[in-house]
C-alpha cells in the first residue's frame, strides 16, 4: 500500500467533486482532431503550471526557490512573438525563446551559487525586472501573431492529445528519467539536504546549483511559449502573472519540502493538476467569482493538512485499534 | 517607432523652451501619466501627443510608473516650471488635496483624465472620464436590439473582481438586459481582463452549457477577454459571431480585426482621446475664464461590422494598443 | 585533583554536583563551581567539555537534572535570563547581545526605561547612562549615539556595564576577547580588574592561555562533562594547566604506543611552504604511505584550517603541493578527491552527514561524485557496497535504507569513514574522529585507524585526545597560534613531549 500517495487520493477527490458539480465532467469527445472535454481542460490548462513545477521541483529540492518563473514566461513569450512577427523562421524563434529562458536561469544560478545570495532575493530581482523587460520588448501591447507553427504549440494536437499536454508529459518523463536513471537526482537532493557536506564529498555544488536554476528557467520558457501560443499573442503584462506561486504550491502539494531534499517530479506535476482541477471545478460550478479564492484556499488547506505528519498521527491514533488479545510475555517481540 | 517617439519628445522639450520665451499665446501643458501598464494606456499617451501637436500645445510628459509619489513630484515640477495647465491621469483616488491646492495657489488649472479622485471639486478645473455604467448599457442595448424577442442565454466574462470597471460595466449591462424577459445571464465569471483567462473561462462555459449550444451570446468586460474567448469558441467547433454573438468593451485594434472577420459583433469604444475634451475645456477657460462642465463624459460609441472595422483597425494599430 | 581551596570569605555562588543529560548523553556529570567575591575565575576546557552547558544552567537557559546552586547560601534555580539577573548573575557573550541600532542609553535601560508621566524620560535616562558608564572610563561617551557606531570593544564594555548594573554579583564573560585586538583587550582587562576590586565575582571563559595567566585568580577546568579540578592560578604552570585541559597526568606517560616500528612506505605527497594568511602559517609536510601523521594542538591552534587546506576546501596563498612527484593545485575538494584524498570533517553534522539521506546513499556519495552523475552505480552495486561496509565497520543500523540521522554519533562517524573507504583512498584526513562518540565505538575507530595504516593507507589525524595520538601516530605535528611549532618523530612521540610543545611560552622554541 506504500505506493498509494495522498496526492493520488487528493486528485481523485477533486475530480469526483468536479463530477458532482458538473455531470458532464468526464465526458470526452473529439473536436477537430483534438480531445475535447472538461477533464482534458484540466490537463491542458494545467500543463503550463505542471511544466513550471518540473523545474521548480529541482530548485526547491536544493533548498532554493525561483520566484522569477512567471516573469521568465512573459520574457520568453515576448521574444517569440517579436521574432516571429519580424519574419524569423520558427526554429530560430523557438530556440531563441528557450535560449532566453536558459539565460535567465543561468543568471539566477549565478546569483545563488556564485554570489551566494538567498534564492528568494536573488530570483526576486528577475521577477520584477523580467516583466519590465518583457513590457519593454512589447511596448506594453499584446503582440499578436498568426504563424501556424507557433500556434500549434499552444492549440495543436498530437494523436488527438493537446500539444501542451504532450509537451508537459514528455518533459515530466524525460526529466524524471534523467534524475532517477542517473545520479543527478541524488546529487540535487544531497545539495538540498546539506550543501557543505555535499561539497566535502566532492560534489560540484556550484555547478549543480547553476544547472538546476538554468533548467528551471528553461522550463519557464517552455511554459511561456505555450502560454503565448495559446492566445496567439505575447501579453507581457499578464502572461505567467502569479504562476510562480502556483508552481511552488504544486511542488509543496507534491510533497517536496521547502527545506530541500527528497523530491518527486511526477508528484509535483500531480500537484499542478490538483490545482487546475480546483480551478476548472470552480469555473464549472457557476459560483460567483468572489468565492474563487476562498474555495481555492480552503481546498489547499485541506490537502496540506491531510499531508501533515501531525494530522496523520492523529488520524492513526483515532483509528480503532483491535483490543489486545493477550499480554505479551516480557522479552517477547511485539512489533 | 520608438526612435520616432524619442525624437518627437525631444522636439517637444526643445519647443517648450522656445515657447516660454517667444510665443506667448502657445499653451504649455504638463501631462502626468500613470504609466504604460496596458495597450489602452499607451494609446491614450499617443493620442494626447497627437492632440497637443494638432492644437499647437507644448506638452510636457511625465510617466509615473504607477506611483503616486512620482505623480506628485511631476506636478510640483510642472508648477515650478510655470506651465499653463496640468493634465493628470491619477493612479489612485486619494491623497491629492495638498498638491492640487499648490497648483490652485499658483493659478494653474488641473484637468483630471479618465479616473476620478476624492478631493473637493474646486481643486480642479474639470474631470474627463468615460461612463463605465453607460458602456455596459450600450453593450446591453446592442444585444437587446439584435436578438429581438428570441430567448437568449448570455455568458459574461467579468473584469478583475472588485475593480470599478468590472462592477460598473456589469451593472450597466445587467440593468439593460434585465429589463427584458427573453435575455438571461446564465453564467458569470472573472477573466481578470486577460486573454488567457478569457479563453480558459470560456472553455468551461462552453462545456458547462451543452457544448456551447445553449449559449446565444457572450458579453466580455473588455476586448482582450473576448479575443481569448473567440479562440475557445472556435476550438469547440462553433462559429463566434454567428453561433455565439460576441459583444465587448474598449475598442482595441484586435477586436476590430475580429469584427472584420465576422468573429465578433460589436464593441463599445473607451476612447483613448481624453485629452481632446480636456484641451477644449482649457482653451475655453483661457478665453473667458468659464467652465462649461465640471464633469466631462466621453462618448461611449458603439462599433459594429457596418462601421468599417478594417479601417478602424488600421487607424488604431499604430497608437500603441 | 578534586581538592578545593577553602577560602576564608564566604562564596557568592556555589554550584555543586551539577548533572545534566540530553536524551541519553550525559553532558555534565557532577560538576561543581565555587565563585568568591572579588575574583576572576577562568573556566576552561576544550570543545564539548561542558562549559557552555554549565553557563546556560547558571543563566537559566537550561535546568539541571540534579545538584544544587546556592547564591549567598540560598538555594536557587534560575528559570530564565531575567530571573538569573534578578538573582545577581549577568552574562556578556562573544557576540554582543545588544541592539546596535538603539542608542547607548537605550541599550543600557532597555526594558526598564525611567518614565515620567508615562513617557520615557530621555533626559534622566541619558544622565543615568553617563553615571553608569563613568566608572568604566567611558564618561566622555555620547550616550545618545547609536551603539553600533562604536567599536566592538566599547560595545563589549557597555554590555558589561548593563550586566553589572542589572545583576551586580556574578558576571560571566563568554569569550569576550575573541574579536578584540591587543589594545582593546588591555582596555577590557582594566575594566574587569576594576570590577574585581569592587568585589564582583567574574567568570572568564577563553581559549587564550596567556590571558588566563594575565587576568585570572583561579581556574576551573572541565573535560568531557567532568570536573578536572579547580586551582589558584599561582599554583599552576602552563604545563600543568595544559595537562589538566587535555586530561593527562605526566606520570601516566606509559601510554601504549602501538606503532613505534611501523615501516614507512614511499612518499605520496609533499607540501612545501604551504599556507594561508590568517588561517595557518606556511608549513612543510611530507606524507608517506603506511604512516599516520598525528596533529595536536589546542582549540583554535589552526588544526582544522590545516586539514581544510590539505583537502582543497580552502586554497593556499603560498607554497606548492606535489603528489606522486607531480605538481598539483588543490582548489576544491574534488581536486583532492581525484588524487585519492578523503576527509572526515570535525563537525560531523554540518560538514559530514546528509541527515535525511539513507545510510546507503551516504556511503556511496563520494564514490558516485567521483564517477560523475552520468555513470550511476546501480542500485545493487550501491546496496552491496553499503552492506559490505556495514559489516566491515560493524555499523549498527536497522537497515541501510535508514536515514543516517537516526544513527548514533559513533555509527554516523563510521558511515562517513565508509564513504571515503569506498573511494579506495590513499590519503585520509580525519579531524577529531572520536569526538562525541561512546567508548565502544571510540576503541573501534582507533583499531580501524591502525588497520588502515597497516594496509598501506596514509592517514593525517587531528585529535585533542593525546593518548590516542600517541597510540597510533608515526609522527606528530604540534600546532600553536596557527603555526606548526614542532614535529615529533619516532621515540620523541609522547604525551609529555606534546604537552610541552603546546605549553611552551609564545616565542619560546620548544626543545
Amino acid at each position: 500500500m506504500k505506493w498509494i500517495k495522498p496526492q493520488y487520493i487528493a486528485f481523485l477527490i477533486v475530480l469526483l467533486l468536479n463530477f458532482a458539480l458538473f455531470r458532464g465532467f468526464f465526458t470526452i469527445s473529439i473536436q477537430d482532431g483534438r480531445l475535447f472535454g472538461s477533464l482534458i481542460d484540466v490537463f491542458n490548462r494545467g500543463a503550463p503550471v505542471a511544466i513550471l513545477a518540473v523545474g521548480m521541483t529541482a530548485v526547491i529540492a536544493t533548498k532554493g526557490v525561483d520566484l522569477s518563473v512567471g516573469a521568465v514566461m512573459a520574457v520568453a513569450g515576448a521574444v517569440a512573438a517579436s521574432l516571429i512577427q519580424s519574419g524569423q523562421p520558427l526554429g530560430i524563434v523557438i530556440l531563441a525563446a528557450l535560449g532566453i529562458g536558459l539565460l535567465c536561469g543561468l543568471w539566477n544560478g549565478f546569483l545563488v551559487a556564485v554570489l551566494d545570495l538567498q534564492p528568494i532575493i536573488a530570483t526576486l530581482i528577475l521577477m520584477v525586472a523580467g516583466r519590465g523587460i518583457a513590457q519593454l520588448m512589447t511596448e506594453g501591447r499584446i503582440v499578436t501573431f498568426n504563424d501556424p507553427g507557433l500556434i500549434y504549440i499552444g492549440s495543436g494536437a498530437l494523436l488527438t492529445i493537446p500539444m501542451p499536454v504532450v509537451i508537459a508529459g514528455v518533459l515530466m518523463v524525460v526529466a524524471t528519467l534523467i534524475m532517477r536513471r542517473t545520479a543527478l537526482g541524488l546529487f540535487i537532493e544531497s545539495i538540498g539536504v546539506n550543501r557543505s557536506a555535499s561539497t566535502y564529498a566532492g560534489l560540484r555544488s556550484k555547478t549543480l546549483l547553476i544547472g538546476v536554476y538554468a533548467f528551471c528557467g528553461l522550463c519557464a520558457s517552455i511554459a511561456g511559449l505555450i502560454a503565448a501560443a495559446d492566445i496567439r499573442g505575447a501579453d507581457a503584462n499578464n502572461a505567467g502573472l502569479w504562476l510562480e506561486l502556483d508552481a511552488i504550491l504544486a511542488v509543496v502539494i507534491g510533497g517536496t519540502s521547502l527545506l530541500g531534499g527528497r523530491f518527486s517530479i511526477p508528484l509535483s506535476v500531480l500537484g499542478a493538476l490538483i490545482i487546475q482541477g480546483m480551478n476548472t471545478g470552480i469555473l464549472l460550478s457557476g459560483f460567483p467569482s468572489e468565492f474563487n479564492l476562498i474555495v481555492k484556499a480552503f481546498v489547499v488547506i485541506v490537502i496540506l493538512m491531510v499531508q501533515s505528519p501531525i494530522v496523520g498521527n492523529i488520524l492513526t491514533f483515532m483509528r480503532p485499534t483491535p483490543a489486545p488479545t493477550a499480554v505479551p510475555a516480557p522479552g517477547e517481540k511485539t512489533s | 517607432m520608438n526612435v520616432l517617439k524619442h525624437i518627437l519628445l525631444g522636439s517637444v522639450v526643445i519647443c517648450g523652451f522656445a515657447s516660454a520665451t517667444l510665443a506667448q499665446d502657445k499653451m504649455t501643458v504638463g501631462f502626468s501619466q500613470v504609466g504604460s501598464e496596458s495597450g489602452w494606456r499607451a494609446a491614450e499617451t499617443a493620442v494626447t501627443r497627437q492632440e497637443a501637436e494638432k492644437r499647437g500645445v507644448d506638452l510636457k510628459f511625465a510617466d509615473a510608473q504607477q506611483k503616486q509619489e512620482n505623480q506628485i513630484k511631476a506636478i510640483r515640477g510642472f508648477i515650478a516650471q510655470g506651465v499653463d495647465a496640468i493634465l493628470l491621469a491619477p493612479v489612485v483616488a486619494t491623497g491629492w488635496n495638498d498638491v492640487l491646492a499648490e497648483a490652485k495657489d499658483a493659478e494653474i488649472p488641473v484637468v483630471l483624465l479618465d479616473r476620478g479622485i476624492d478631493a473637493p471639486e474646486d481643486l480642479y478645473l474639470a474631470a474627463v472620464a468615460s461612463d463605465q455604467v453607460k458602456e455596459g448599457a450600450v453593450a446591453g442595448k446592442w444585444l437587446v436590439d439584435n436578438v429581438g424577442s428570441k430567448a437568449c442565454n448570455v455568458v459574461e466574462l467579468e473584469g478583475t473582481v472588485g475593480s470599478s470597471p468590472a462592477i460598473n460595466r456589469k451593472k450597466g449591462f445587467d440593468d439593460t438586459v434585465g429589463a427584458t424577459s427573453n435575455i438571461k445571464v446564465i453564467a458569470s465569471q472573472t477573466g481578470d481582463f486577460t486573454r488567457s483567462k478569457g479563453k480558459e473561462v470560456m472553455e468551461s462555459f462552453i462545456k458547462a452549457h451543452n457544448g456551447g449550444k445553449d449559449i446565444c451570446a457572450l458579453y466580455a468586460h473588455n476586448d482582450d477577454m473576448a479575443v481569448g474567448a473567440i479562440q475557445a469558441i472556435k476550438d469547440a467547433g462553433l462559429k463566434p459571431g454567428t453561433d455565439i454573438l460576441v459583444v465587448s468593451i474598449d475598442g482595441v485594434p484586435d477586436i476590430f480585426q475580429a469584427i472584420a472577420n465576422g468573429e465578433a459583433n460589436a464593441t463599445v469604444e473607451l476612447t483613448p482621446n481624453m485629452a481632446g475634451p480636456a484641451f477644449d475645456a482649457l482653451e475655453a477657460y483661457k478665453k473667458d475664464k468659464t467652465v462649461a462642465q465640471k464633469s466631462i463624459v466621453t462618448e461611449s460609441k458603439l462599433f459594429t461590422a457596418s462601421d468599417d472595422p478594417k479601417g478602424q483597425y488600421e487607424a488604431r494599430k499604430g497608437l500603441g494598443y | 585533583m578534586q581538592e578545593q581551596i577553602m577560602p576564608t570569605a564566604s562564596p557568592v555562588l556555589t554550584a555543586d554536583s551539577i548533572t545534566k543529560s540530553f536524551l541519553t548523553t550525559r553532558v555534565l556529570d557532577r560538576v561543581g563551581l565555587t565563585l568568591m567575591p572579588g575574583e576572576v575565575h577562568a573556566l576552561l576546557g576544550e570543545n564539548g567539555a561542558g562549559k557552555s552547558t554549565l553557563i546556560k544552567i547558571l543563566t537559566g537557559a537550561y535546568t539541571h537534572d540534579s545538584g544544587t546552586i546556592r547564591i549567598d547560601g540560598v538555594d536557587v534555580t534560575p528559570r530564565d535570563t531575567a530571573h538569573a539577573q534578578e538573582l545577581g548573575i549577568g552574562t556578556v557573550y562573544q557576540e554582543v547581545n545588544l541592539l546596535p541600532n538603539l542608542t547607548v542609553a537605550e541599550n543600557l535601560f532597555i526594558g526598564r526605561q525611567p518614565t515620567r508621566f508615562g513617557l520615557v524620560d530621555r533626559r534622566r535616562m541619558e544622565r543615568d547612562a553617563r553615571r553608569i558608564l563613568e566608572p568604566y572610563g567611558l564618561e566622555k561617551l555620547d550616550v545618545s549615539a547609536d551603539l553600533g557606531s562604536y567599536s566592538v570593544a566599547v560595545q563589549q564594555i557597555v554590555a558589561i556595564a548593563r550586566a553589572v548594573d542589572l545583576s551586580g554579583k556574578v558576571l560571566i564573560l563568554d569569550e569576550p576577547t575573541a574579536s578584540l585586538d591587543a589594545r582593546e583587550v588591555d582596555v577590557l582587562f582594566t575594566v574587569v580588574r576594576r570590577l574585581r576590586a569592587k568585589g564582583l565575582a567574574i567568570v572568564f571563559i577563553t581559549h587564550f592561555m596567556d590571558q588566563v595567566f594575565a587576568l585570572a585568580d583561579r581556574v576551573t577546568v572541565l573535560r568531557n562533562g567532568k570536573l578536572v579540578g579547580s586551582k589558584p592560578i599561582g599554583d599552576l604552570t602552563r604545563m600543568e594547566l595544559v595537562t589538566m585541559m587535555l586530561g593527562h597526568a605526566l606520570e601516566h606517560e606509559s601510554a601504549m604506543r602501538i606503532v613505534k616500528d611501523r615501516p614507512r612506505g614511499e612518499r605520496l605527497a609533499t607540501f612545501q611552504g604551504y599556507g594561508l594568511a590568517g588561517k595557518i602559517a606556511p608549513f612543510d609536510l611530507n606524507v608517506h604511505s603506511g604512516e599516520v601523521v598525528g596533529v595536536a594542538g589546542l582549540l583554535g591552534s589552526g588544526r582544522t584550517e590545516m586539514a581544510r587546506l590539505l583537502f582543497g576546501i580552502d586554497s593556499p596563498d603560498s607554497g606548492s603541493a606535489t603528489v606522486d612527484g607531480r605538481s598539483v593545485h588543490l582548489r576544491q575538494a574534488r581536486d583532492a578527491i581525484a588524487l585519492g584524498f578523503g576527509f572526515c570533517p570535525e563537525d560531523r553534522k554540518t560538514d559530514g552527514i546528509l541527515g535525511d539521506l539513507t545510510v546507503r546513499e551516504n556511503i556511496m556519495l563520494a564514490l558516485q561524485a567521483r564517477r560523475g552523475w552520468a555513470k550511476p552505480l546501480s542500485f545493487k552495486e550501491q546496496a552491496d557496497l553499503a552492506d559490505k561496509f556495514v559489516k566491515a565497520l560493524d555499523i549498527r543500523t536497522a537497515s541501510v535504507e535508514q536515514p543516517i540521522k537516526l544513527l548514533s554519533g559513533g555509527n554516523q562517524q563510521k558511515v562517513i569513514l565508509a564513504r571515503w573507504l569506498a573511494t579506495e583512498p590513499r590519503f585520509l584526513i580525519l579531524d577529531e574522529p572520536t569526538r562525541g562518540i561512546d567508548v565502544g565505538a571510540h576503541a573501534e575507530i582507533i583499531r580501524m585507524i591502525n588497520r588502515l595504516c597497516d594496509e598501506g593507507l596514509s592517514l593525517f589525524v587531528i585529535s585533542s585526545e593525546l593518548e590516542e595520538i600517541v597510540a597510533y601516530s608515526s609522527r606528530v605535528l604540534v600546532l600553536r597560534d596557527r603555526q606548526v611549532v614542532r614535529e615529533l618523530t619516532q621515540e620523541d612521540v609522547s604525551t609529555a613531549s606534546i604537552m610541552k610543545a603546546i605549553a611552551a611560552e609564545p616565542g619560546e622554541v620548544a626543545a
